[in-house]
């Protein structure tokens, strides 16, 4: 009993009272900023291993970054990734920043479907799926319930079965072999209900884009309500871009 | 092509033709026999298809020697073979999947089924009134990766679970022979398994350095260790808050729990990674670790240690943590022997098998590390071997910031991977042995790229570990093995 005290008292209070204001320490590659800095252009596009930057202008496709640092290697007056971790967004194309841009990403609130709000505005759970997922975006969502990030404070959780749950939250750039068991687990969940697309190999197939190994019909055939970025995502970015969608 | 089989060092390089390729009946009789000795086990073995038939290679550790041996033998495609691993189960998901990937039948194979194909799966199955059959997944309960398990159960207690995996399957061998640069395949050995970046990434530069006969520096080296144990630490920790949080001791889940956070967060200050991913470049360290750095680890150390330790000592102490702990999912010496079980599995159940020690690589050589061993091959085991663990990769972590190298070299990458070789490179993961094999065709151009993570061994000790356990307890049990899904599903 002592000894358990002792350690309640050792611990403190570890929480993130200001989730929204938190930021990652030391370095963190999140939002990059492209300067308009003259480059060679087919270089540039050439280190990227995930086709994620197109030129003219020149722009980074968060969807499609792994966030591995080699064209800010490569280009560092070029490319800088700021410690900027709210990258979540609902609208696909507010994923590509351009050159000469710095402005943070944001959801597009007009497009959020009313019932979104409504419904999860304070209770919202999930039924996370790995189709694919290496783990480490597992690992993510698994500290987002550590007594740091605290995401149950919010309401926010992952539930033990679609059936109890408002959604699913989909890792991994879903392998052929969890296309079935993905489009069953979304409709075992009732209405109304939402898709979440959590790191970038579930946004774009990542670098099993192209693999015969991967099934990427039900992204394509259902709208998603809510992309989340990262390789993997940091839990901050996660639970921010939740936060924006339901509040 | 030489005749006597190939002496190769951990991260070297042969050429294809001095491989000995042998007849298939002395190929498995040699195999066989090496495999009967203590100290020796399986690492690798694989299929190469060349010239209209299949080059079979074995890789055999030799911890007493420190080296692995290396020999193969020539089949035609879709041979009928006699089977190997009839007589030596270590080898039996080795032939299962060249058979799934090549269509070689293996004659009289115990267990004959499919590894990653998710179709036609025959699920072993027994008659009984008094038995029930329990399916979970391939979605679960918590937040993890996809696999099924199928529960023959009498009652409540667990006579036999066979494990049906195959779901995570990406191509992750075949994407590394099809993307040319070498950023894309770091990536793709990076995304072996996410929760492994670093000890996969480490095994992929090794190969590609052999390959191209490079040498990193010391403090590249230097580098890569230090990574490895964080890496160890962090996984370590977040498993010992899974186990308690499974047990449904809440404090020690939160505690462990929030104490994976500085590590992984130190992670991110020294490579913007929380899990290292971007840390590993084959030739160079991307990320040089600066003398901040140092006092930043030393001080998260020391705060990190004293709550570990007083955590370790409350749940070692605790009867309700752990009568549920000991005894539970036991795995004995003579099983993992068996299966060739490896890491964790391997040293709970009192088989010394760690790389790090037996065939090192780094730095580990002048680390030297004894091996964490454990005797009773329970859940218990697997938790203390962790706390044990994480005590030594505090000692070496330290041991290793004592001799930080001033500065770490340029962005050297190494290109242009010599013609006709093989490179075999071996890495001890927090879960267990990693290896990597690579061979090259005639223009130096990758011809065949093999991973292999613990998993790919240790989800036989999973399923052999639940037998006679209540099902109730299979949660903890899967917990304490904590094994990569798409680590072996690649």
């Amino acid at each position: 009993m002592f000894k358990s005290l002792k350690i309640f008292l050792h611990n403190g209070k570890q929480y993130i009272p200001d989730i929204r204001a938190a930021k990652a320490p030391g370095v963190f590659r999140g939002r990059p900023v492209i300067s308009t800095e003259k480059v060679d252009g087919e270089a540039l596009k050439d280190v990227c291993p995930a086709g994620a930057i197109s030129l003219s202008p020149v722009s980074i496709d968060l969807g499609r970054c792994l966030f591995c640092g080699e064209c800010e290697h490569c280009f560092p007056a070029k490319i800088h990734f700021t410690d900027d971790c709210h990258l979540a967004t609902n609208v696909r194309e507010r994923l590509i920043v351009r050159e000469g841009e710095d402005k943070p990403i944001e959801l597009d609130k007009s497009l959020i479907r009313p019932e979104i709000r409504k419904a999860f505005r304070n209770s919202l759970k999930l039924r996370q799926v790995s189709a694919g997922g290496d783990g480490s975006c597992e690992a993510e969502l698994n500290a987002t319930g550590n007594v740091q990030f605290d995401m149950g404070r919010f309401g926010i959780e992952f539930a033990a079965s679609p059936r109890h749950a408002d959604g699913v939250l989909v890792t991994g750039p879903v392998s052929a072999n969890m296309a079935e068991a993905l489009q069953l687990t979304y409709d075992a969940v009732s209405e109304p209900k939402v898709i979440i697309l959590d790191g970038t190999d579930a946004i774009s197939g990542g670098m099993y884009a192209d693999s015969p190994d991967v099934d990427r019909s039900f992204i394509e055939n259902h709208e998603i309500d809510l992309y989340i970025p990262g390789n993997p995502a940091h839990p901050l970015t996660i639970i921010n871009g939740l936060l924006d969608l339901t509040r | 092509m030489k005749n006597t089989i190939l002496h190769i060092n951990n991260g070297g390089r042969a050429a294809l033709s001095d491989i000995p390729a042998y007849s298939y009946d002395e190929f498995r009789n040699e195999a066989l026999s090496l495999l009967e000795e203590a100290g020796r086990h399986c690492v690798n073995y694989f299929a190469y298809p060349c010239e209209g038939s299949l080059r079979l290679f074995m890789c055999i550790a030799d911890d007493a020697a420190h080296d692995v041996l290396v020999f193969s033998t020539i089949v035609a495609e879709g041979a009928r073979l006699a089977s190997a691993a009839a007589e030596n189960h270590v080898l039996e998901r080795f032939e299962r999947e060249m058979t799934e990937d090549h269509g070689l039948v293996f004659e009289g194979h115990p267990w004959a089924k499919p590894v990653r194909a998710k179709d036609g799966y025959p699920f072993f199955s027994m008659e009984g009134e008094e038995l029930h059959e329990v399916g979970v997944g391939p979605v679960h309960a918590g937040v993890i990766e996809p696999g099924h398990f199928r529960f023959i159960c009498n009652g409540e207690d667990v006579l036999h679970l066979e494990i049906q995996l195959g779901w995570q399957h990406r191509g992750s061998e075949a994407l590394m022979l099809g993307k040319k640069r070498l950023i894309e395949r770091v990536l793709i050995a990076e995304g072996v398994a996410g929760d492994t970046a670093v000890s996969h990434s480490i095994a992929f530069a090794t190969v590609w350095e052999s390959l191209c006969g490079f040498k990193p520096s010391e403090e590249v080296l230097w580098a890569r260790t230090l990574a490895a144990e964080l890496e160890r630490m962090a996984n370590h920790t977040g498993d010992l808050g899974a186990i308690c949080g499974d047990v449904a001791y809440q404090l020690g889940a939160a505690v462990f729990g929030r104490l994976r956070t500085p590590i992984v967060n130190f992670s991110q200050r020294w490579c913007g990674n929380r899990l290292g991913k971007g840390n590993i470049r084959p030739g160079h360290a991307p990320y040089a670790f600066t003398p901040a750095l140092r006092l930043q680890l030393l001080s998260d150390l020391s705060a990190y240690e004293k709550d570990f330790l007083e955590m370790c000592d409350k749940i070692q102490h605790f009867p309700s943590v752990l009568s549920r702990l000991e005894r539970t999912g036991v795995v004995s010496r003579a099983q993992a022997e068996a299966i060739g079980a490896v890491g964790m599995a391997a040293k709970c159940a009192g088989v010394c098998r760690d790389i790090r020690a037996s065939h090192p690589y780094a730095l580990y050589e002048n680390l030297e590390v004894t091996p964490v061993v454990k005797e009773t091959g329970d859940v218990l085991a697997r938790t203390e071997l962790r706390i044990d663990e994480i005590r030594q990769s505090l000692a070496l972590v330290r041991t290793l910031l004592e001799n930080m190298p001033s500065s770490f070299g340029g962005r050297l990458v190494p290109s242009s991977p010599a013609p006709d070789s093989f490179s075999i490179a071996l890495a001890e993961g927090w879960r267990g042995e990693i290896c990597h094999c690579a061979i090259t065709d005639g223009k130096g151009e990758l011809a065949l790229y093999k991973f292999k993570d613990p998993s790919f061994h240790n989800w036989m000790a999973l399923a052999l570990a639940v037998r006679g356990n209540e099902i109730s307890d299979f949660p903890i049990c899967n917990k304490s093995f904590n094994l990569s899904y798409c680590g072996h599903d690649l």
